[in-house]
């Protein structure tokens, strides 16, 4: 009996010695959505510190991978479908809705998604899908702007993105400004901050497809956002993410949309160039 | 999510005699359990969808009670044998006495 609860006892903690120390490989599998090839393995673009871009889809389990695939089941299709209602709503005092300017999104909203973020010379930034809502809502529909997060503002970005699904994210850094803002953003992303002293590269770059707990790290990608994600059953968008990883830093979390998070997202954009638009994504 | 309850259904346009049929069926619903609590730290009242109903021609194929573990946005799928054409009918009962129904038709041959 002592001798086999000896052998019980080595076999155990071989077991747990192999889990410990856990890379994994992202999956080699295929996105295909209702007949559209998506781009989930990209050659990185000049300067990329990778080979190979990967979309976040292949890091995540089979069923969470199953329901982004079907586009029935994906729940973040409910917020499209929401987003092409106030698409087609008459809001603020001009009596417009996007439609008016807009016509059918399926046709005009075709590669927006993938184009942005996109220098605005009157502001003299670059402007996400968000900013650039609020600025049509606020200059041609004379309509309040959302407020951050607002979930008609997550849904409407979710529909206006989803008319590219497929299509490969390619920034212009050319345009006003963006290439400065393109390397404050590379600054930050490589800038340890808080009290657990992390950058985005800390997991995402060093840490790619090891495991942080039981999370399997990806590369942080932007394509897919917003994403509908499990553990908050909603719609998040990539600002919301931003502020959320860093607070998981416990540093201080800049505000959306402030000049910090413009110029990560413009490189954390960039660092996704080729990978397909994949709005609504589903990760965990 | 949506501001008002919306059912979605997938169903084949076409099937044959005896062969299985799966229906898939979702609506969009927070399904409020009723043990979150608000800013203020009062409790939000629950709010789901407690009852789902699948009637053929009239005939019940699938039913249950939904209880708050069910999350939101509920996505039930299953499957029929069918020996006729006809239509289907989903209806969805909300605790606040609401009643979404939708309906599809398929031709059986």
């Amino acid at each position: 009996m002592k001798k086999l609860s000896v052998v019980l006892l080595a076999c155990v903690s071989v077991i747990s010695a192999a889990a410990v120390s856990a890379y994994a490989d992202p999956v080699d599998e295929k996105l295909i959505i209702d007949g559209t090839e998506i781009v989930t393995r990209a050659k990185a673009p000049e300067g990329h510190p990778f080979d190979e871009l990967l979309s976040g889809w292949l890091f995540r389990e089979a069923e969470t991978r199953a329901t982004q695939a079907d586009s029935f089941a994906n729940p973040g299709m409910l917020s499209v479908e929401r987003g092409e209602e106030i698409w087609n709503t008459v809001d603020g005092s001009m009596g417009k809705s996007c439609a008016s300017c807009h016509n059918d999104a399926s046709e005009t909203m075709k590669g927006v998604g993938a184009h942005f973020p996109k220098w605005d010379a009157k502001a003299k930034k670059p402007f996400n899908i968000e900013l650039k809502i609020n600025d049509c809502r606020t200059e041609n529909m004379g309509a309040e702007p959302y407020k951050f997060d607002d979930e008609d503002q997550k849904a409407l970005t979710t529909y206006i993105k989803h008319q590219s699904l497929g299509m490969p994210l390619q920034i212009d850094l050319a345009q006003g400004e963006m290439q400065s803002w393109w390397d404050k953003g590379k600054e930050l992303y490589y800038t340890r901050t808080g009290q657990l002293d992390f950058s985005c590269a800390s997991c995402h770059e060093k840490s790619m497809g090891k495991f942080i707990r039981a999370d399997h790290l990806s590369q942080g990608q932007a394509n897919g956002f917003p994403t509908y994600r499990f553990n908050t059953g909603g719609m998040v968008s990539l600002h919301n993410r931003f502020r959320g990883c860093i607070r998981d830093t416990r540093a201080e979390v800049p505000k959306a949309f402030s000049d910090e998070l413009m110029a990560l997202e413009v490189y954390v954009t960039w660092r996704g160039t080729g990978l397909s638009v994949e709005t609504p994504s589903v990760r965990q | 999510m949506a501001a008002k309850p919306k059912p979605r259904i997938k169903v084949p346009k076409e099937a044959k005699v005896g062969e299985l049929v799966t229906i898939k069926t979702l609506i969009s619903h927070e399904m409020e359990s009723g043990q979150r609590k608000d800013k203020e730290g009062n409790l939000i009242p629950r709010k789901i969808i407690n009852k789902f109903a699948c009637d053929f021609n009239g005939a019940p194929v699938f039913s249950c009670d939904i209880d708050p573990a069910i999350s939101a946005n509920p996505y039930f799928e299953f499957s029929a044998k069918l020996t006729e054409s006809g239509a289907f009918t989903f209806t969805w009962t909300d605790d606040d006495g609401s009643v979404y129904t939708d309906e599809q038709k398929i031709t059986v041959s």
